[in-house]
């Protein structure tokens, strides 16, 4: 297993000028960018749609690789979304998830069947044309420039250590530095997007 | 009363510039999927669930593309929490075109789809326009300006869920 701060370290060597959706990574990933224009941090707009918004990001623009570090427990919530992901084949987009096997920010209750779990199985089913499933740091060094090389869309299950917190939304430490419709607009005005007329 | 053609809805669709039609199909709308894949104009992503159309249409928005939600009254219910965090969580300014299934004008509503729907866009607080035949088509028109204006989805409902797609061609 991997801390997910650790992961996104060595991630971020292989970056590129990639836009990033850090998911429930996002607390980690501030910490670490060097490019917060390219940086979409939302935080959880609504459990279970990061992929499906990745998706309508990356058809949007073909020519800009596009990210996601989902999670599993948006995975099993959204899992409809892979299929559609699939068919439409964006060749930028590159689909990662962590799974920690657990809901961590709830105080760590299993997700639905979390030991048998084969998530990229899942992902290669619904039409992925590659998946991978890594659970090691040293793996993932090795591994990230020849995913990073290969067309998408697709699918990386990186098995990561539960960070388990339990606190109520509000008393939540705040990581975010912008709002979510700041975070769009600095990528749009970084990447010459005009919002939509 | 004269029926709402498939035509003039995606006429509608592209004299407002829509990019891209999230969509879920309801059980009358089959001619307006022909006529739609038919047209280069339109890039239709087909979804499993409603929720995903929300979100799907967020990402779309982000990237600068004018997406519109196609889908039945009925997963427009079930996707309340995506359509609060996702369209009005980030100001997507996004036209909805719900099938109205169990509408009528006539006697007494007895689909409890119906009979929840406007109640549904009232409690998010979501304007809404009925168009039920090609004379409103304009309408349609009026919800692209309206969201564009505020910044936030604007929903049509399709009165008699597309009735004359099926018997009109």
């Amino acid at each position: 297993m991997m801390k997910t701060a650790e992961m996104l370290e060595i991630f971020k060597q292989h970056r590129g000028d990639a836009v990033v959706i850090p998911g429930r990574g996002g607390r980690f990933w501030v910490e670490l960018s060097d490019q917060p224009d390219r940086d979409l941090p939302l935080g959880d707009p609504a459990m279970g749609g990061h992929a499906s918004f990745a998706l309508g990001l990356a058809l949007s623009m073909p020519e800009q690789r596009v990210v996601l570090f989902d999670s599993e427990g948006d995975v099993l919530m959204g899992m409809g979304a892979l299929p559609t992901i699939a068919e439409k084949a964006p060749s930028n987009l590159y689909h990662f998830m962590l799974d920690n096997g657990v809901y961590a920010t709830t105080g760590g209750q299993p997700v639905p069947n979390a030991e048998q779990m084969e998530y990229e199985v899942v992902a290669k089913g619904c039409g992925y044309p590659a998946t991978y499933a890594i659970d090691n740091l040293e793996d993932f060094a090795s591994q990230i420039e020849e995913i990073r090389g290969q067309p998408g869309p697709l699918f990386v299950a990186l098995k990561i250590a539960p960070e388990i917190t339990n606190e109520p939304i509000n008393a939540r430490p705040q990581w975010q530095r912008k709002t979510r419709n700041q975070a769009v607009a600095d990528m749009q005005a970084e990447l010459g997007i005009q919002p939509t007329a | 009363m004269a029926e709402l053609s498939p035509a003039t809805v995606l006429e509608q669709l592209k004299k407002n510039g829509a990019t891209h039609v999230v969509w879920l199909p309801d059980s009358e709308t089959n001619f307006l999927y022909v006529l739609m894949s038919e047209d280069d104009s339109l890039d239709l992503v087909p979804v499993s669930r409603e929720g995903h159309a929300f979100s799907t249409a967020a990402g779309l928005a982000a990237g600068g593309k004018k997406p519109v939600i196609l889908i039945q009254n009925t997963g427009m219910m079930e996707s309340g929490d995506s359509l609060r965090g996702w369209a009005l969580g980030m100001n997507v300014p996004v036209v909805m075109m719900v099938g109205y299934r169990g509408w009528t004008r006539h006697g007494v509503i007895t689909d409890t789809a119906a009979f929840y729907t406007e109640r549904f866009l009232h409690a998010f607080n979501i304007n809404y326009y009925l168009v039920e035949s090609d004379e409103d088509a304009d309408r349609i028109s009026i919800a692209f300006e309206e969201a564009q204006r505020n910044k936030k989805p604007v929903a049509v409902l399709v009165g008699d869920e597309y009735h004359g797609f099926n018997v009109s061609r």
